[in-house]
């Protein structure tokens, strides 16, 4: 069983678009790999025979008519945005300084 | 009785009966609220003006006999989980602080289609995410039974508002038990719903193959009774069911006769033992013999990958969790904080530092599970394993309900504990849903129902039954039968027992 480190935990934080602190860091990274602890009994359970199960009932693509429906109005769509302008969401700088 | 101890049913008929109108009704619930919800907190928002405004077209209605549900003029409340038009939407979290979204869930849609007056919203972990409220992010709510003590969760809201008479129904979430373990704690009656039997559209989601929404109530009647109103085919959900629901209400009238005869209930063996509290167990099996003067067969049942469920879940639950939260990346709705001291920051810092600012722990530690779990190299040894185990639990239940028509065991292993007491032991918090955690794996209802109070605490336990998908019918007719054995051994409700609150 791998057990989590703190650089691996700051990685993944990373992944997942976090700042961590380093008070966040020492605090979560042994909860993770108790954590991981308890769920490695997993592995091994079920064999290669068993198919794995995405969702609970068995699922078809669902289509709708193409029909044009009623839908959120420009200003409902950016009424909890944190910036606008002209009708469109503002954001941060998207391409570094070097850009 | 206090109108406001009645039930939902029992209000449907004072208002038809012309013994009170919904304005009235309305009125004497904001009232609680406010008498008692300082120190129970059950409610994040409260919208006054608008639920009396609903209240008042409720009225109008009936004066004109253009009632739109059974229903219709008994308030609600709605967990801050579902979109709400007009209303905060902040599923407990600093990251939807303040978001009002321009649009109703389905379940919100129907509540208004069916003329309920939305009292407001309510408290729960932060994007669903724990079972005992702790992990919202705008403080617990507490146990009307025991204001120290954890009301459950994610639901803890909505449970604690109808334990405390602050609602007589209201609306909750289950994606591992955050409906039916807070029913269980708080002495109120709980029901997850078949998976895709109520509309997910609207529902933030925490994890789409687990998450139900759900009736909260303190009788089995008055769930089925709102179960009708929020069920059914959504074209809005394409893992809807698209198929008419069960008589539900018939079947809660039916079991309240007491007559269970030819019934099968099937007692699952791995849910009982090691770690189950005494008191707990003692009520459970009061409820099994119940059932069988009711005329019940009782049958043991093994589920054997039961024993895994937990550990499938936590690898499931954070992976669907990390990739449905990465829509808070502070570019289109929710909060978004600058990094200190860089005014220039890329698109890309200023969502770290806004997604670090407006989660709290539990959803950081569930996002870096999740990540960890999908990531390649351990993908097949976590989340490939969990989803095969899932294969194998929907195979034991499969098994277990050709021997039994339901399925029973305690709703949770304990009564409420003190608030503070798991915070920060994830795994100790984790192990309140190791009964709950099957069926929404496998996607079957289930439903809690008040078995009694813990002989060593005085607190409430449930007793929870499942049944096939499909079958929410089963979990009533059973449900009711309990109830009204239970009723008439106790010579009243439950919630009698409960201590009063202060201002009430």
């Amino acid at each position: 069983m791998p057990e989590i480190t703190r650089d691996e935990v700051a990685h993944l934080a990373n992944l997942a678009r976090i700042d961590l602190s380093d008070a966040e860091l020492d605090h979560l990274a042994p909860q993770l790999s108790v954590i991981l602890e308890s769920v490695a009994s997993i592995s091994g359970v079920a064999g290669d025979d068993i198919p794995p199960t995405s969702h609970a009932l068995p699922l078809t693509n669902v289509f709708r008519e193409d029909v044009v429906t009623p839908s959120l109005t420009p200003e409902q769509a950016l009424s909890g945005a944190p910036a606008v302008d002209e009708q469109r969401f503002s954001v941060p700088r998207i391409l570094g300084e070097e850009a | 009785m206090s109108l406001i101890q009645r039930t939902a049913a029992e209000l449907a008929d004072a208002l038809a009966a012309g013994e009170t109108t919904s304005v009235e009704l309305t009125q004497l619930h904001l009232d609680r609220i406010a008498a008692v919800d300082g120190v129970v907190h059950a409610f994040l928002h409260v919208d006054a003006e608008g639920a009396l405004a609903q209240a008042a077209e409720s009225d109008a209605r009936r004066a004109a006999g253009a009632l739109l549900s059974a229903l219709d003029g008994v308030p609600i409340a709605v967990k801050d989980v579902l979109a709400t038009e007009g209303l905060p939407t902040t599923c407990g979290s600093k990251i939807l602080e303040g978001w009002i979204p321009p649009y109703d869930a389905t379940v919100v849609a129907r509540l208004r289609a069916a003329g309920l007056p939305i009292l407001g919203k309510t408290n729960m972990d932060e994007f669903a995410m724990g079972s005992s409220t702790e992990h919202s992010a705008y403080g617990p709510t507490h146990n009307p039974w025991d204001l120290e003590r954890i009301p459950g969760g994610s639901g803890g809201g909505s449970a604690a508002a109808v334990a405390a008479f602050e609602a007589p129904l209201a609306i909750g979430t289950d994606t591992g038990g955050s409906i039916r373990q807070p029913g269980a704690v708080t002495g109120t009656v709980g029901v997850k719903p078949t998976y895709g039997g109520v509309s997910r559209y609207g529902l933030v989601a925490l994890a789409n193959s687990l998450d139900q929404a759900g009736p909260v109530t303190r009788t089995v009647l008055d769930s089925a009774l709102l179960h009708e109103v929020i069920g059914g085919h959504d074209p809005k959900d394409s893992t809807s069911i698209d198929q008419p629901l069960p008589d539900l209400v018939a079947a809660a009238r039916l079991g309240a006769t007491g007559d269970l005869s030819g019934v099968r209930v099937g007692v699952i063996t791995e849910l009982s033992g090691d770690g189950w509290q005494p008191g707990v167990m003692d009520r459970f099996q009061e409820s099994v013999d119940l059932l069988v003067k009711a005329g019940a067969e009782v049958v043991e049942v093994s589920c054997p990958n039961f024993v895994h469920a937990m550990a499938a879940y936590y690898l499931i639950l954070p992976a669907e969790a990390s990739s449905n939260l990465a829509k808070f990346d502070a570019m289109r709705y929710g909060l978004r904080v600058w990094p200190e001291g860089k005014p220039d920051a890329s698109a890309e810092e200023v969502m770290r530092a806004s997604r670090d600012a407006g989660f709290g722990d539990e959803v950081k530690r569930r996002i870096i599970l999740g990540t960890y779990a999908l990531s390649s190299g351990y993908y097949d040894a976590f989340y490939g394993q969990a989803q095969k185990v899932r294969t194998l639990i929907s195979r034991d239940f499969e098994a277990a309900f050709e021997k039994a028509d339901v399925l029973v065991s305690p709703t949770a292993p304990t009564t409420a504990f003190k608030l503070g007491e798991k915070l920060d032991d994830p795994i100790a918090m984790y192990l309140n849903d190791l009964a709950t955690i099957p069926a929404n794996l496998a996607g079957v209802p289930g439903i809690s129902v008040p078995s009694g109070l813990a002989e060593e605490d005085g607190l409430p336990a449930g007793f929870q039954i499942l049944a096939p998908a499909l079958a929410d019918d089963r979990c009533y007719r059973v449900g009711a039968a309990l109830e009204a054995a239970l009723l008439a051994q106790w010579g009243g409700p439950l919630l009698d027992k409960a201590p009063a609150l202060e201002g009430a």
